[in-house]
């Protein structure tokens, strides 16, 4: 009786680990996610090993070698102060990295606490909760950002806090609809037969199973934010000169359009790989996480 | 029907108070004294006194709230801190260009997403198919300001064959309608192509085929209508992000719309012209989507339109 037990428990605890298994042996079956992956692995060690790759110095200026043509030594050419391109778009890997991580973070530490709550009890709160959610919805998301960018100032730090504010309705809008369809399963009702908790419910059992759609969200979200916070740099509403911001680069750049067009072509290309990579890792996780498309 | 409509109409009312809220709080929240904010850095002190009583910055935030609302539904909405021009006028004058463009875009995404979107379902995993899918997941990767740049560098600077800004004739419309446009291509094509193979997959199209209607007719009599849901939803919060993407597309063409005058009266810290702007695009968004939901409850009549918020 006692090894049975023992069973059990054994059982229990590898039983998360399989389910991670699961999802990366049918993740690494799409090529595509891979590609994703493979997109996005490359910019993480470009931008975290940025200083030893490069010898260049992407603010440092060098007006002597202003705007040169893409060369074996400016591998992307050098921009109108004479800074190497291809350094500027190491570094500037860093920043929209930077500000896709943080933008989600920022939706899901408002949305994840009021969604699981607004979701998990109901009544007048998630009312009100809906009803300031529409009216930020309301807003096209970019328009909302640009708005808390006009109160705030510009610069790196107040672009992250502008598209971080936008994503968190709908984060809370995911995670409140996860929480009303979680909250009707078995197991849930089963715990609170047994007597525990809502703090326990919502913790152990509730979001858990509502982190699947909080991932794929997520990682479409890190997507949409970098191309928000590269639209604010091209605006001249997000990060400023001298930041080797992709967005940034790419609107003083177009000024040398005729003469000088890999400033234009380098930032955008890396703006858009970027974006592509997280796109098409979120679809191979959409596909790895739904458990009806998964294919044992 | 009529009660969902109505309903749908009353919801809107506190979604446009809470829009009027935010833009009414711009100016108060940016630091600094909300009278000379308004008034423009280079105003005299006279002008920004005057400001001051128009602003009613001395009574409680309720009074100076309504005062603001009234005027706003009087058509007027103070004078640019610039040009002292009325910023109703200004707006008025380029609501339209603005509309243009993103009309004009959504008619191309439409078009040309609808029909790539059906013939990849109907032919699925042949080589169009597969170009489709490859044109979806770039579509929407591809920085909307890039492509226009881009756009700029090919059929001006290299081809010479459209003019690169400005609005002077319809040829100036064609490259910022395709680059505005691109982006929602991609994802109509895809949500049609998903949407088309759930419908052609149902036992009414097997029905339909089994009594030997030719296979046009199949697709797009019995198929199409009941795919378009979907592809109806996407398109209404499309527009959305085609108002966002507007306000870089005019920024890259030059096209004198609303989201063009938003950003330069950012940068130029003309609040009164920036307060107007998101207003006008907010709104506008919002009678947007009451158009989609209303022409979606006439698409779709299962749907039952009870609140499920609160229970």
């Amino acid at each position: 009786m006692e090894k049975k037990v023992d069973q059990v428990s054994q059982l229990k605890t590898p039983k998360t680990d399989t389910e991670v298994r699961q999802i990366w042996r049918h993740l690494r079956r799409n090529r595509m996610a891979m590609i994703g992956l493979a997109i996005l692995v490359l910019f993480l060690i470009s931008s975290i090993f940025a200083p030893l790759l490069t010898p260049h110095d992407p603010i440092k200026l060098d007006l002597i070698n202003a705007r040169q043509a893409p060369s074996s030594e400016n591998l992307m050419g050098t921009d109108w102060q004479g800074r190497d391109v291809f350094t500027r778009i190491l570094y500037g890997g860093r920043i929209s990295l930077m500000i896709g991580f943080i933008t989600v973070a920022i939706g899901l530490a408002v949305g994840i606490p009021v969604g699981t709550l607004s979701g998990y009890y109901g009544g007048k709160f998630d009312l009100f909760v809906q009803r300031f959610i529409d009216i930020l919805i309301a807003f096209p998301g970019i328009l909302l950002a640009i708005v808390v960018v006009t109160i705030l100032g510009v610069g790196v730090e107040q672009v992250m806090i502008a598209v971080g504010i936008s994503t968190i309705p709908i984060y809370t809008r995911l995670v409140r609809g996860s929480v009303l369809s979680v909250k009707e399963e078995g197991y849930v009702a089963a715990a609170r037969s047994l007597g525990i908790g809502d703090a326990r419910i919502i913790l152990r059992h509730i979001l858990p199973n509502c982190l699947g759609p909080i991932i794929v969200m997520s990682t479409f979200r890190i997507a949409t934010s970098i191309l928000w916070a590269a639209g604010l740099g091209f605006l001249g509403l997000g990060a400023q000169p001298p930041d080797p911001e992709w967005g940034a680069m790419l609107s003083r750049g177009r000024e040398y359009m005729r003469s000088a067009p890999y400033l234009t072509l380098f930032p955008g290309m890396a703006i858009f790989l970027m974006v592509l990579g997280f796109n098409m890792l979120g679809d191979g996780l959409r596909d790895a996480l739904d458990p009806r498309g998964r294919k044992y | 029907m009529y009660g969902y409509i109505i309903r749908r109409l009353l919801l809107a009312i506190p979604v446009l108070i809470g829009v009027s809220i935010l833009v009414f709080s711009i100016v108060r929240f940016i630091p600094g004294d909300p009278a000379r904010i308004v008034a423009g850095v280079h105003a005299s002190e006279s002008y920004v006194e005057r400001v001051r009583t128009e602003l009613l910055l001395d009574e409680p935030i309720l009074v100076q709230y309504s005062v603001y609302m009234g005027n706003i539904l009087q058509g007027d909405m103070g004078r640019s801190a610039f040009t002292r021009r009325p910023v109703a006028e200004e707006l008025f004058n380029r609501f339209p260009n603005t509309l243009l463009l993103t009309v004009a875009a959504m008619g191309i995404a439409t078009i040309f997403g609808m029909s790539a979107g059906i013939i990849s379902a109907t032919k699925r995993y042949s080589l169009f198919d597969n170009f489709t899918m490859l044109f979806a997941l770039a579509g929407i990767a591809i920085p909307v300001f890039w492509l226009g740049l881009l756009f700029q560098l090919f059929f001006s600077v290299y081809l010479g064959w459209l003019p690169s800004s400005g609005m002077e004739t319809w040829r100036n419309l064609v490259m910022p309608a395709m680059t505005l446009g691109l982006a929602t291509t991609a994802l109509i094509a895809r949500i049609t192509r998903s949407s088309m193979l759930d419908v052609l997959g149902q036992d009414y199209i097997k029905t339909a085929r089994a009594k030997g209607l030719v296979e046009r007719v199949v697709v797009y009599k019995h198929a199409l209508k009941n795919a378009l849901i979907p592809v109806v939803t996407v398109m209404g919060l499309q527009f959305g992000t085609l108002l966002g993407g507007a306000v870089l597309t005019e920024t890259v063409f030059s096209w004198p719309g609303i989201g063009r005058l938003l950003v330069d009266s950012i940068l130029a810290r003309d609040y009164p012209v920036v307060q107007g702007a998101v207003l006008v695009l907010a709104l506008f968004f919002v009678l947007i989507n009451l158009v989609v939901d209303i022409i979606y409850a006439l698409l779709d009549p299962r749907i039952t339109y009870g609140t499920q918020e609160g229970n």
